[in-house]
């Protein structure tokens, strides 16, 4: 096999860099695994582990510092065929912490190579996520105070399929790389070196040395069985050619006369939650526009749900609806006090010409509007059917609604059991 | 005629189907996440893709990646993912990756008002990257036009390899409207340029006479290079001053160049009129309602609502505001589009009208202000 190094752009690491034996070791791994460079993408961080990319004849994807397995994995997804090989520093595996993890966890068929040399060595050795406590480095003290990270243990128990820690001067570099990129999901290596133009200028340390802390070290090397399973992407594949295909848009056509309307007519329904008030709204929509209306909808309801107010506002009219607020409302149904509450300021400005529809144990704020009560207890009517309902009693007042189009709207909404109560309710409140 | 009856949100993930989309990635945040459950009902079994991301960062990235793959992609947010895209998104300008952003604004600053309306990301959309080269803008002002102005984007992050933002807002967001999908005027959809095989394939040299890359695909049959670094036309980090400039002047030039051919906008002209009312997103149509009733009142106005803000079209701009003896700007924030105004607005006076509280500015405010 021929190398994929590029001759025109030799690596540019500082005398006696251990990175320099990863490019190679990296080189060897590919030739083993007779791939061609169409097929291979190196995607590289930041620091001296971001030069990667540039040596190699493969799709070269360089990026921002911590990011590379972001953009790794969009690629993959994009590109099941493709072999994509990550490198990054202790650096990039510091800030990109969240971006590991939730590669374990992933299970992405990627192979990330963690170039660790103990400090940032691009920037003037300070100490990064890996530095041990007792080494010295040009953040003065700081590394005394935080425990270093061992992502080999990390990363097993975030859910890595294959993690191998070797180091940068190992004989079989080169097959223990190939073995992480053949195996088929996530593969994580740490990979130990030394930085001879920052750390070593202030840690006396050898590659002897190193081994022997390695020696130390806990930890599988290779697969990990309680952690194999199906790759991402190809269960990403599975479930999705199992998911339905969403339906066209629903339209809904003009089947029926709404009443005569000289202005846009604003509805209001308060309520609480459990009442269906957006859906009572979306049934008004529905049917305003089965009587040829324009009409917008909006609700309001606290972030925590399943208790507290539950507004929806609707907009109807001849013409698309402009403004979406509500200016001067028509009709208000007024449901529980939750909504009641919601909206107290605006009862004091009613006039005649607001009608108001409201449960008659509810109170109002002071209001001049035009009030009809309805015992919905004493009839039996379930606090859930207390807006369809209203809406209901609205088609007997001549204005915005008519019998045929609620039932045209509610057709639209419900279907089986749930149109068949509907219906009933709603024909108890019609008059004739 | 019948009508479709869908919340700007959803409206946005089937423009975005409809123009090609095949990978979306986001973090649910309000007023954004239906876009993200959209795109997960629809994607999938299409063939698609749909992530979700243990943040924004990863979201915008893994878009970046399938981007660079040759895939259509999408990611949504608000405010508060938009800070966190930053880094991502100067990236996308540099590296000339297509993609298309949504930000559904709320209510800021920070964490701010996740259930309120707000224009407030307006300048931080233009200038929230590094380096400040131009970025594409789009503002929908109802369900309509988040279905339009999305195929719009794709179109244009093809066709000018950018980010193009969609600067929606919670009130159109989450507010379902009816509309005729049926008689809508879609655009023809682009795709992107390939490289053609005579061309010397460094993938940030665009063809003789022209401004944009022709795009070689990660994993095509010809070697691709993506960098943040700042790059020459081969994709290798450069400290050449000449080469440098070269290349910022073109990612300046192939948008400034063109705005004219994606500017966006409705005009109602009145005849006579004193008065320009300018606007742009939901607060546009509380100003259409407001013109009518002045008019009515006797004043003379026109209405210039404004869809491509960036780059700002300038030419349009220029064009509408001579002879206009003032003009007036309502925006939902304290102050952000109206500074491009002042730069352009020569004599004309300018008065401004802002609202931040989480309510729509309504057509009785506009009158006062543009009557007072």
């Amino acid at each position: 096999m021929t190398t994929f190094l590029n001759t025109g752009r030799p690596p540019v690491f500082c005398p006696g860099c251990s990175h320099e034996k990863v490019v190679h070791g990296l080189d060897g791994a590919l030739q083993a695994l007779k791939l061609t460079g169409e097929k291979i993408a190196i995607v590289s961080d930041i620091g001296c582990a971001g030069l990667f990319d540039t040596f190699f004849n493969t799709h070269a994807f360089h990026g921002l510092h911590g990011r590379a397995l972001t953009y790794a994995a969009g690629l993959k997804m994009a590109r099941p065929d493709l072999t994509v090989i990550v490198i990054m520093g202790d650096g990039g595996l510091g800030i990109g912490g969240a971006h590991v993890l939730s590669s374990c966890r992933r299970n992405m068929d990627l192979t990330l190579l963690i170039l660790n040399n103990f400090n940032y060595g691009m920037t003037g050795g300070q100490c990064s996520a890996t530095t041990p406590m007792d080494a010295k480095t040009t953040s003065n003290f700081l590394n005394q105070l935080e425990k270093p990270l061992d992502i080999c243990r990390v990363a097993e128990a975030a859910g890595a399929p294959y993690v191998d820690r070797t180091m940068a001067s190992s004989k079989g570099l080169s097959n223990q790389i190939a073995a992480a990129i053949r195996y088929p999901g996530f593969s994580l290596m740490d990979i130990w070196g030394i930085c001879p133009g920052r750390y070593l200028k202030r840690n006396r340390i050898t590659l002897t040395q190193l081994e022997e802390e390695m020696e130390r070290t806990t930890g599988t090397s290779g697969p990990i069985a309680a952690n194999e399973r199906e790759e991402y992407s190809a269960h990403y594949q599975r479930l999705a050619a199992a998911s339905q295909p969403v339906g066209e848009i629903p339209r809904i056509a003009a089947s029926c006369e709404a009443p005569p309307m000289d202005q846009r007519s604003e509805v209001l329904l308060l309520g609480a939650a459990g009442q269906y008030i957006n859906t009572a709204g979306e049934i008004l929509c529905l049917a305003g526009m089965s009587g040829g209306l324009h009409v917008t909808q909006k609700n309001d309801y606290p972030i925590t749900v399943l208790r507290g107010h539950s507004v929806s506002e609707v907009v109807l009219d001849r013409k698309p609806v402009g403004y979406t607020g509500i200016n001067k409302p028509s009709v208000i149904l007024c449901l529980a006090p939750e909504g009641i509450a919601r909206k107290k300021a605006m009862f004091g400005s009613l006039t005649q010409e607001t009608l108001v529809i409201k449960g008659s144990e509810l109170v109002l704020p002071d209001t001049g509007a035009k009030v009809i009560d309805i015992d919905f207890a004493g009839l039996n009517i379930k606090s859930s059917q207390r807006a369809l309902a209203a809406l209901a009693v609205l088609t007997g007042q001549g204005s915005v609604l008519t019998q045929e189009m609620l039932l045209a709207g509610i057709s639209h909404r419900y279907h089986g059991k749930m149109l068949e109560e509907a219906m009933a309710v709603t024909a108890r409140f019609f008059c004739c | 005629m019948a009508l479709t009856f869908l919340e700007g949100n959803e409206a946005i993930a089937r423009g975005a189907m409809a123009a090609g989309c095949r990978f979306f990635a986001g973090y649910p945040i309000t007023p954004a996440t239906s876009i993200y459950h959209q795109m997960l009902q629809l994607l999938p079994p299409l063939g698609g893709v749909c992530m979700q991301g243990e943040d924004e960062i990863a979201s915008i990235g893994f878009c970046l990646g399938a981007s660079m793959a040759g895939m259509k992609a999408m990611t949504a947010t608000s405010g508060p993912g938009i800070s966190l895209y930053s880094e991502q998104i100067s990236f996308a300008i540099g590296g000339e990756i297509p993609l298309v952003i949504v930000d559904v604004q709320r209510l800021g600053p920070s964490t701010g008002s996740a259930t309120k309306g707000a224009d407030g990301d307006i300048q931080f959309l233009r200038w929230g990257n590094t380096g400040g080269l131009p970025v594409i803008v789009l503002a929908p002002v109802d369900v309509k036009d988040c279905y339009l102005l999305t195929m719009h984007a794709f179109n244009l992050a093809e066709q000018y390899r950018c980010p193009v933002f969609i600067a929606s807002n919670k009130e159109i967001a989450m507010t379902r409207e009816s509309f005729d999908l049926d008689g809508l005027v879609v655009p023809t959809v682009i795709q992107r340029t390939l490289c053609p095989a005579d061309h010397s394939g460094h993938p940030f040299e665009p063809l003789s006479g022209e401004l944009v890359p022709p795009f070689l695909p990660m994993g095509g049959s010809r070697l691709s290079r993506q960098t943040s670094s700042t790059h020459g036309p081969e994709g290798y980090i450069t400290t050449d001053p000449a080469i440098i400039e070269q290349g910022v002047l073109r990612l300046k030039e192939k948008l400034h160049g063109t705005v004219d051919d994606y500017t966006f906008f409705d005009l109602d002209e009145q005849h006579g009129d004193e008065i320009l009312l300018l606007v742009y997103g939901v607060t546009s149509r509380a100003a259409q309602t407001a013109v009518v009733e002045l008019r009515a009142k006797g004043c003379k106005v026109s209405l210039l609502i404004l869809k491509t803000l960036y780059p700002v079209p300038q030419n349009l701009l220029r064009r509408v505001i001579e002879g206009k003896k003032e003009i007036v700007m309502i925006e939902m924030n304290h102050g952000q589009y109206v500074r491009e105004i002042e730069r352009l607005a020569g004599p004309v006076p300018i008065r401004f009208y802002g609202q931040m509280n989480g309510e729509l500015i309504s057509p009785g405010s506009i009158v006062k202000e543009v009557g007072a």
